[in-house]
């Protein structure tokens, strides 16, 4: 029967592992036991090369190297220093905080490999309870179909081209990027690299990448520069807080209570009800103090209430609810005259 | 044996001597449960590691373990008595998760993250830069990290909460008694996980729009049934009784599909889009359109789209007819 192959590749490492001297691929095949199947010498050949890449998939150190100037062939040997995970011992509190960590990724490319790193750390003779629960649970999630060929370009080192669609005016672009890093901040993805077009560092948004990454080059040909940090590209310049606005505002009657909840109410009023509806009917409301932060992302807030908010003041608001109303009634007539074409 | 499947076992393999020599007369279900296979699977692995060993393969060159009844002992480890070092990859999963958890606030002990992830580095040899950043940072307000620390004070000491709290969808404020059961931090935003006696279920709970929350003398109990969400799949999962609507998004309103879950997403020209989406409230979709300015357009259900372009009419009627100020 022949050896099953994960047999014989447990018997490679420890082979390689207790040997000072290079071993070569001939000795090999003659010392480990599954070797000696191969029919002949090329699928022996074949059998070796498959074994030794998937070892170093792994992430084992695999050295190659000559015993002796006279050696002809080259040997390969595991220096022990290399492939051992050093001492560690982690307090409980620690391996709590491990566990969390571990559970922070929602993402396919990292929830396997965290868990690979917590497998490790318990062969070290940690011991880690990922099922304690938590009180409080972080997650991170990747969700962007362009975060896994970005990733593998960021840890490989190679740049990529992918078509990158701009905030408004919206154009899509091809881009060549040199990426240094992906970043998360507040549950989006960034990309931050060195944009080869414009010959500068650049953050693009993960959501705003169109179609397939496709890296090209060489790995290793990109090297982030020394101290970099990529968070700061992400954060920009911050914002200066910005003063508020206090406006007045009429409100129906158990109306728009998420505005509600941030005004306070200044008297209960009615208002004389709209044409159509109870003619010289009285429409019960209050009139409510609100302070507000961004005038025009208030203004589309405002304007979802429709009829069930009525700004009094600032007049620049009251313009701005009408305008937005408006664009809202043009699109529907335009959208009537492509239904009629 | 497949490929893939030696790729998946192959790893497993070459820690479980060291798991094993680290912990003398473990029972087999409990390896098994550490490393997420079943009892049967650890066996055969174990009994594969038996046939291993060191070139002469002779009885004293190979791992030789020995069972007592559920339990095993590794006697000779044939030189593989530590794990092989974390990969790039898993370095970097672990420690961009530590780094994170240590920079947020109220999450864990940062000062045990920061000693955990000193001992990995060092560990791990060669700690550089991954290239991978994460800021789970919360938006919060004055009045978030007040509603922030007063959850956190029920779930540890295990009390009810009694909140005032808005749901958006529906634009409505009430009032409800919960069992919390955990918090979560996700992109951003903090939630409060909890049985809700009123909605008879486990809900989540935006804690920027809990408007009022006290701590209740009365134990939180969640039903024994009641199960924390699987989030994995996004915090908002399409409930059976949700309609669907096709909107068109002009160019300035793409924000709209990145930031609520879309079912199906068709680019126009123009960097105009087509998207599908669920909604469970009408009066809610209405509101986010009329709020665009005309950026965003209802095609279908025709009912809805009827109801924006009546509701923007009356508004503005209205608004004409009455007196300024």
């Amino acid at each position: 029967m022949p050896t099953v192959r994960a047999e014989r590749l447990v018997n490679l490492v420890l082979c390689l592992l207790s040997t000072r001297s290079y071993l070569s691929a001939e000795r090999i095949r003659q010392i480990v036991p599954g070797y000696r199947d191969a029919a002949s010498d090329e699928a022996f050949s074949r059998m070796f090369e498959r074994d030794k890449a998937e070892l170093r998939d792994l992430g084992v150190p695999l050295e190659t190297g000559r015993n002796s100037v006279f050696d002809a062939t080259e040997g390969y040997r595991i220096a022990r220093r290399d492939y051992e995970l050093g001492d560690i011992d982690l307090e409980p509190d620690e391996a709590a905080a491990v566990a969390l960590a571990v559970r922070l990724w929602d993402s396919p490319e990292l929830t396997g490999a965290a868990h690979g790193a917590l497998l490790k750390l318990r062969a070290a003779g940690v011991e880690v309870d990922d099922n304690a629960p938590s009180m409080v649970e972080p997650r991170v999630r990747t969700t962007e179909p362009a975060f896994a060929p970005l990733l593998a370009a960021v840890q490989t080192g190679r740049p990529v081209r992918f078509s990158y669609r701009r905030p408004p005016p919206a154009e899509e672009m091809v881009r060549t990027v040199e990426p240094w890093g992906v970043v998360s901040w507040r549950g989006r993805w960034y990309l931050v690299g060195h944009d080869r077009d414009r010959n500068a560092p650049r953050c693009f948004r993960l959501t705003r990448v169109v179609g397939a990454v496709t890296p090209f080059g060489q790995s290793g040909e990109v090297v982030r520069p020394a101290g970099v940090n990529l968070m700061d590209y992400v954060l920009g310049t911050p914002e200066e807080p910005r003063p508020t606005t206090t406006a007045r505002l009429w409100v129906a009657a158990g109306r728009a209570q998420g505005l509600r909840r941030q005004a306070k109410v200044i008297r209960p009023l009615m208002l004389p009800g709209p044409a159509g509806e109870a003619v010289g009917g009285q429409v019960a409301g209050d009139e409510l103090e609100i302070e507000l932060y961004h005038q025009e992302s208030a203004a589309g807030w405002i304007a979802g209430y429709g009829p069930d908010v009525v700004v009094f003041a600032p007049d620049v608001l009251r313009k701005s609810v009408r305008e937005r109303l408006l664009g809202v009634l043009a699109a529907d007539r335009c959208d009537e005259r492509e239904d009629q074409r | 044996m497949s490929s893939t499947n030696t790729a998946e076992r192959l790893p497993r393999l070459l820690a479980l001597v060291p798991y094993l020599l680290a912990r003398p007369g473990i029972s087999i279900d409990e390896a098994a449960a550490d490393f997420a296979v079943t009892s049967q699977q650890l066996r055969k692995d174990l009994e594969l590691l038996w046939m291993c060993g060191l070139p002469g393969y002779g009885p004293g060159d190979l791992i030789d373990l020995s069972f007592e009844g559920e339990t095993v002992t590794v006697t000779y480890d044939a030189g593989m008595s530590r794990p092989l070092r974390l990969t790039a990859a898993e370095a970097t999963a672990l420690l961009v998760a530590l780094r994170a958890l240590a920079d947020t606030p109220g999450v864990v002990d940062s000062d045990a993250v920061s000693r955990a992830v000193a001992k990995i580095e060092s560990a791990v040899g060669q700690a550089q830069p991954s290239g991978v950043v994460v800021g789970l940072a919360l938006r919060e307000t004055e009045a978030t990290v007040r509603t922030r620390t007063t959850v956190q004070d029920g779930l540890s000491r295990g009390r009810a909460l009694r909140i005032r709290y808005y749901t958006a969808s529906r634009d409505e404020v009430s009032d409800r008694t919960v069992d919390p059961m955990r918090l979560l931090l996700v992109d951003g935003r903090g939630y409060l996980e909890a049985w809700c006696r009123k909605a008879d279920g486990v809900r989540l709970f935006r804690l920027d729009r809990i408007d009022a929350v006290t701590v209740l003398d009365e134990p939180a109990a969640p039903p024994p049934y009641a199960r924390q969400q699987d989030i994995s799949a996004g915090l908002f999962r399409p409930a059976p009784d949700q309609e669907e609507a096709w909107l068109l998004l002009k160019p300035d309103a793409r924000w709209v599909g990145e930031y609520y879950p879309v079912e199906e997403l068709v680019e126009l020209d123009g960097g105009r889009a087509r998207v599908r989406m669920r909604y469970s409230d009408t009066s809610w979709l209405v509101r986010l359109v009329l709020a665009q300015s005309g950026d965003v357009r209802v095609e279908s259900p025709a009912e809805v789209r009827d109801e924006v372009a009546a509701r923007a009419r009356q508004a503005l009627d209205w608004s004409e007819a009455l007196p300024t100020g």
